[in-house]
C-alpha cells in the first residue's frame, strides 16, 4: 500500500502484442475510476512516471522468450504480492509458441538477415513455468469485463471465481446456430473454457481456441469429430496447435494426432 | 573533452519497449542508436505451412492496436491471388471496420499517448485530474471507433469476423444505424478536438524529408491503391521490395527500412498521407486540418499530431456516409479457392503503410511469408530525425532533454511490438 492507503498495481510486458495491457486503457472511463481506487507505479505504455517495488497486485502480459525475461520475471515475482499473468502469451506460451515445436535457429534465418544480432531463447513459455503465478486469467486477448471484474474483487479483499464453463455450453445458453453441426465446420468451442461470450460461433465461424482448454477437455472426442469431418490428421492437429496450442491439453491433442501416420505418407 | 550521457532506461507510452542512446562528445553527437528490445516472436516464421484460411487470425496478433491493418494486407493480397469475386457491399465493409481502427488508434495516440507530453504530465491518468473535459470527450470518442470495431469485427482487439472471402457474418443494418447519432456529435467535436491539438505548445521542426503513402483517385486511400513519394517516386505492392529495402542493424531486434537506390531514409504514416492526399480530404477533415494548424505541404513532424486529428474527422465522416448507404453482403462470404502463387498487397494502417507478401502453394498453404510494418519503415527516420534535432537542444537539462526526445520520437507513434519482425533513453554527454 502507498501512504494514501491505495494497492500499488504494476502492469509489465513481456513477449507479446500489447493488446492485453491496451484492454486497460481501453477500458476508458472504467481506467480513470479504477485509478481512484488504486495507485497504478509502474505502467509503461501508460505513463511516464515509474516507481520501484514492492507492487501490491501485478499484471504481466506476454510470454517469456528471452534469457533477460527469466531475469525480469523472478524480480518481479518477489516484489510482487499477488501476481496475475493476463492473456493467452503469460498463461500459455501465445501464438509465438508455435515455434517451440519447430527449429528456432531455421525461425531466426527466416526472419532476420543476421542471425547472430538476434537473442531468443529455444522456447516461448508461460510465466508460470518460470515462477508462480496467484491467478491466471486467458483470452488472446484477455476479456476486458473479466479483467476489470477480478481488479474490483481484489480491492475489497475477494479471491475472484472465475467460470469454468466451455463455449459450446455458453453458445447453448445464447442460442447461437451451432456451427459444426450446421455448416460442419471444425469448433474448438467443447473443449475451450468460456470468457468470450461464445463470440465466433455468435459471428457464424468455429472457435479456435484463445482462451485455453478447459477442466477437463474431451479433446480426443473432438479430434475424432474433426476427422469424421474429413479433416486430415495434420489438418486437426493444427485445430489445437494454435492461438493457445502450447496449453498442455491442447498440445497433447496435436502431438496424438500427429504421432499416427499421415494419410499422405501411408498412400 | 567534455562528455555527456543521459540514461532514460524505458521510452514510456510507446506501444512495446525500446531505448534510446544517444553519446555527445565535446557538443557533436558521436553516437545515436535507437535500441529495440522487444523480443523476436517470428511470425514470418510459423505463418509458413499454415492454411491460408487461418493468416487472418494469426497475423492480428502481431499488434494489439492495429489488428485490422494486418487482417486487411492479408485477406487482399491473398483474394487477388485467388481472383475471388467478394460479395458486393464487402469492399466499403471493410473500409467502415479500418476506419474505426483509425479513429480508436489515433485518439489513443493523440490523448493517451501523446498529448501529455505536450502538456508536462506524465500520463493521460494524470492529464485528466486537470484536462478532465477534454480527456473525457477523448476517451468517448475513441469508444465510438472501438464499438464500431466490435459490432463489425465481433471484438476491437483482434477481430474474428475478417475472412478471405468476405465476412463470417454482416452486421444488421439496424445496429450499424444506430452509431449515427453518435458519430454525428463526436463530428460536431472535432473542431474543439482540433483546436485543442493547434494550442499544444511545440518545437518549430520543418524537415525536407520523402514520405510516402498510398493513393487512389477516387478517395483518401486506406485498402486499395498504389504508392507514391512526395519526390515523385510511384510504386505498387508489387513493386515494393524492389524500391523499399530492409536492413537488419545490431543494436535492434526490428529491421531498418530505406530506398534501395538511394539508400536514404523516408517515413509512412498520417503526415505522409494528408500531405500526399490533400485533395482527397473530406470537408470536416479539410477544416480540422486548418484548425490544428496544418498547411498543406507540411514537413515538420510535430504536425503529426494534427494530421492524426484531421483523418479522425475525415473517418468519422466517412462512416456516416458508409452507414448511411449500407447493405449487407449476402452472403456475407464465399468460399475462396487458393491457386499456388505469390501474394503481395499494401493498406494504410494507422500509424502508415503496411506491406505484406505471401508465397502461397497451390493447396493454400503459406510457403514464405514477409511482413514489412509501418514502424520498421520509419526508424530510420526517426534516427535521421533524432541527429537532426538533438544538437538544437543540447543545453537544456537532461530531464527536459529526454522529454524532447521521446515526443521525437512520439511523432512516429511507433508500435514496437510491430516492429520486431523500441525507448529506453540514453543520452551520454562527454
Amino acid at each position: 500500500m502507498t501512504a494514501n492507503g491505495k494497492p500499488r498495481v504494476a502492469v509489465f510486458k513481456m513477449a507479446s502484442c500489447d493488446g492485453c495491457q491496451l484492454q486497460l486503457l481501453d477500458a476508458e472511463e472504467a481506467l480513470l475510476e479504477l485509478a481512484g481506487a488504486i495507485d497504478i507505479v509502474n505502467f509503461a505504455e501508460a505513463s511516464s512516471h515509474v516507481e520501484p517495488g514492492p507492487y501490491d497486485v501485478t499484471l504481466i502480459e506476454g510470454s517469456i522468450s528471452t534469457p533477460e525475461q527469466v531475469e525480469q520475471v523472478r524480480e518481479i515475482r518477489e516484489q510482487s504480492r499477488f501476481l496475475i499473468t493476463i492473456g493467452a502469451c503469460a498463461t500459455s506460451g501465445g501464438v509465438q509458441a508455435l515455434r517451440n515445436v519447430a527449429d528456432t535457429d531455421a525461425f531466426v534465418r527466416t526472419v532476420y538477415p543476421t542471425p547472430a544480432f538476434v537473442k531468443t531463447l529455444e522456447r516461448s513459455t508461460p510465466v508460470a513455468d518460470i515462477v508462480r503465478v496467484d491467478l491466471q486469467l486467458t483470452g488472446c486477448p484477455v476479456d476486458r469485463g473479466q479483467l476489470l471484474g477480478v481488479i474490483a474483487s481484489l480491492l475489497r479483499g475477494a479471491l475472484p471465481r472465475l467460470s469454468t464453463s466451455t463455449v459450446c455450453a455458453e453458445c447453448k445458453r445464447r442460442g447461437f446456430v451451432c456451427v459444426l453441426v450446421a455448416k460442419g465446420e471444425p469448433c474448438l468451442g467443447p473443449v475451450t473454457i468460456t470468457g468470450c461470450g461464445a463470440l465466433c460461433p455468435g459471428y457464424g465461424r468455429g472457435c479456435f481456441g484463445c482462451f485455453g482448454p478447459s477442466q477437463p477437455p474431451n479433446t480426443e472426442a473432438l479430434a475424432a469429430r474433426f476427422l469424421e469431418l474429413g479433416l486430415s490428421r495434420r489438418e486437426a492437429a493444427e485445430r489445437f496447435r494454435f492461438i493457445t496450442g502450447w496449453a498442455p491439453a491442447f498440445k497433447a491433442a496435436a502431438d496424438a494426432l500427429e504421432g499416427e501416420p499421415r494419410e499422405e505418407a501411408v498412400t | 573533452m567534455t562528455h555527456r550521457s543521459v540514461e532514460v532506461p524505458v521510452v514510456a507510452r510507446v506501444e512495446g519497449e525500446g531505448a534510446l542512446h544517444v553519446r555527445v562528445d565535446d557538443g557533436e553527437i558521436t553516437d545515436l542508436r535507437l535500441e529495440i528490445y522487444e523480443p523476436p516472436r517470428f511470425f514470418e516464421a510459423f505463418l509458413e505451412g499454415r492454411h491460408f484460411s487461418e493468416v487472418p487470425d494469426i497475423v492480428p496478433r502481431i499488434c494489439g492496436i492495429c489488428p485490422v491493418a494486418y487482417q486487411m494486407s492479408a485477406i487482399y493480397g491473398l483474394e487477388r491471388l485467388f481472383g475471388v469475386q467478394v460479395p458486393a457491399g464487402t469492399r466499403e465493409l471493410r473500409r467502415l471496420l479500418y476506419l474505426g481502427e483509425w479513429i480508436e488508434s489515433h485518439v489513443l495516440h493523440v490523448f493517451l499517448l501523446a498529448a501529455p507530453d505536450f502538456l508536462g504530465y506524465d500520463s493521460a491518468i494524470e492529464m485528466a485530474a486537470s484536462e478532465p473535459a477534454m480527456v473525457k470527450r477523448a476517451l468517448g470518442l475513441k469508444r465510438i471507433g472501438n464499438d464500431l470495431m466490435a459490432l463489425i469485427g465481433g471484438r476491437e482487439i483482434h477481430p474474428v469476423s475478417p475472412r478471405v472471402g468476405g465476412f463470417s457474418k454482416a452486421p444488421r443494418p439496424a445496429d450499424l444505424q444506430a452509431f449515427v447519432p453518435r458519430l454525428e456529435a463526436a463530428l460536431d467535436e472535432m473542431g474543439g478536438i482540433a483546436d485543442f491539438v493547434a494550442g499544444l505548445p511545440k518545437p518549430s521542426f520543418p524537415r525536407p524529408a520523402e514520405m510516402v503513402a498510398m493513393v487512389h483517385p477516387d478517395e483518401y486511400a486506406i485498402n486499395e491503391g498504389t504508392l507514391l513519394s512526395t519526390t515523385g517516386r510511384a510504386f505498387d505492392a508489387e513493386t515494393f521490395e524492389r524500391v523499399s529495402r530492409e536492413e537488419h542493424v545490431e543494436h535492434s531486434n526490428a529491421l531498418h527500412s530505406m530506398m534501395a537506390d538511394t539508400g536514404t531514409p523516408y517515413f509512412v504514416g498520417p503526415l505522409a498521407r494528408i500531405n500526399l492526399n490533400a485533395g482527397r480530404l473530406t470537408p470536416a477533415a479539410r477544416e480540422c486540418a486548418e484548425r490544428a494548424g496544418l498547411s498543406l505541404p507540411e514537413t515538420d513532424p510535430f504536425f503529426s499530431m494534427a494530421a492524426r486529428v484531421a483523418e479522425t474527422a475525415l473517418a468519422i465522416e466517412e462512416s456516416i456516409a458508409l452507414i448511411r448507404s449500407y447493405r449487407p453482403p449476402d452472403p456475407p462470404m464465399v468460399d475462396p479457392r487458393p491457386r499456388a502463387g505469390r501474394a503481395t498487397w499494401t493498406t494504410e494502417a494507422p500509424r502508415g503503410t503496411l506491406y505484406h507478401r505471401y508465397d502461397v502453394d497451390a493447396e493454400g498453404r503459406i510457403v514464405k511469408a514477409k511482413i514489412v510494418p509501418p514502424t520498421s519503415q520509419n526508424l530510420r527516420h526517426m534516427e535521421a530525425d533524432l541527429r537532426a534535432f538533438v544538437p538544437s537542444v543540447l543545453d537544456r537539462p537532461d530531464e527536459e532533454l529526454t522529454r524532447l526526445c521521446e515526443m521525437v520520437v512520439r511523432n512516429y507513434d511507433p508500435c514496437i511490438s510491430c516492429a520486431t519482425h523500441f525507448l529506453t533513453l540514453d543520452i551520454e554527454r562527454r
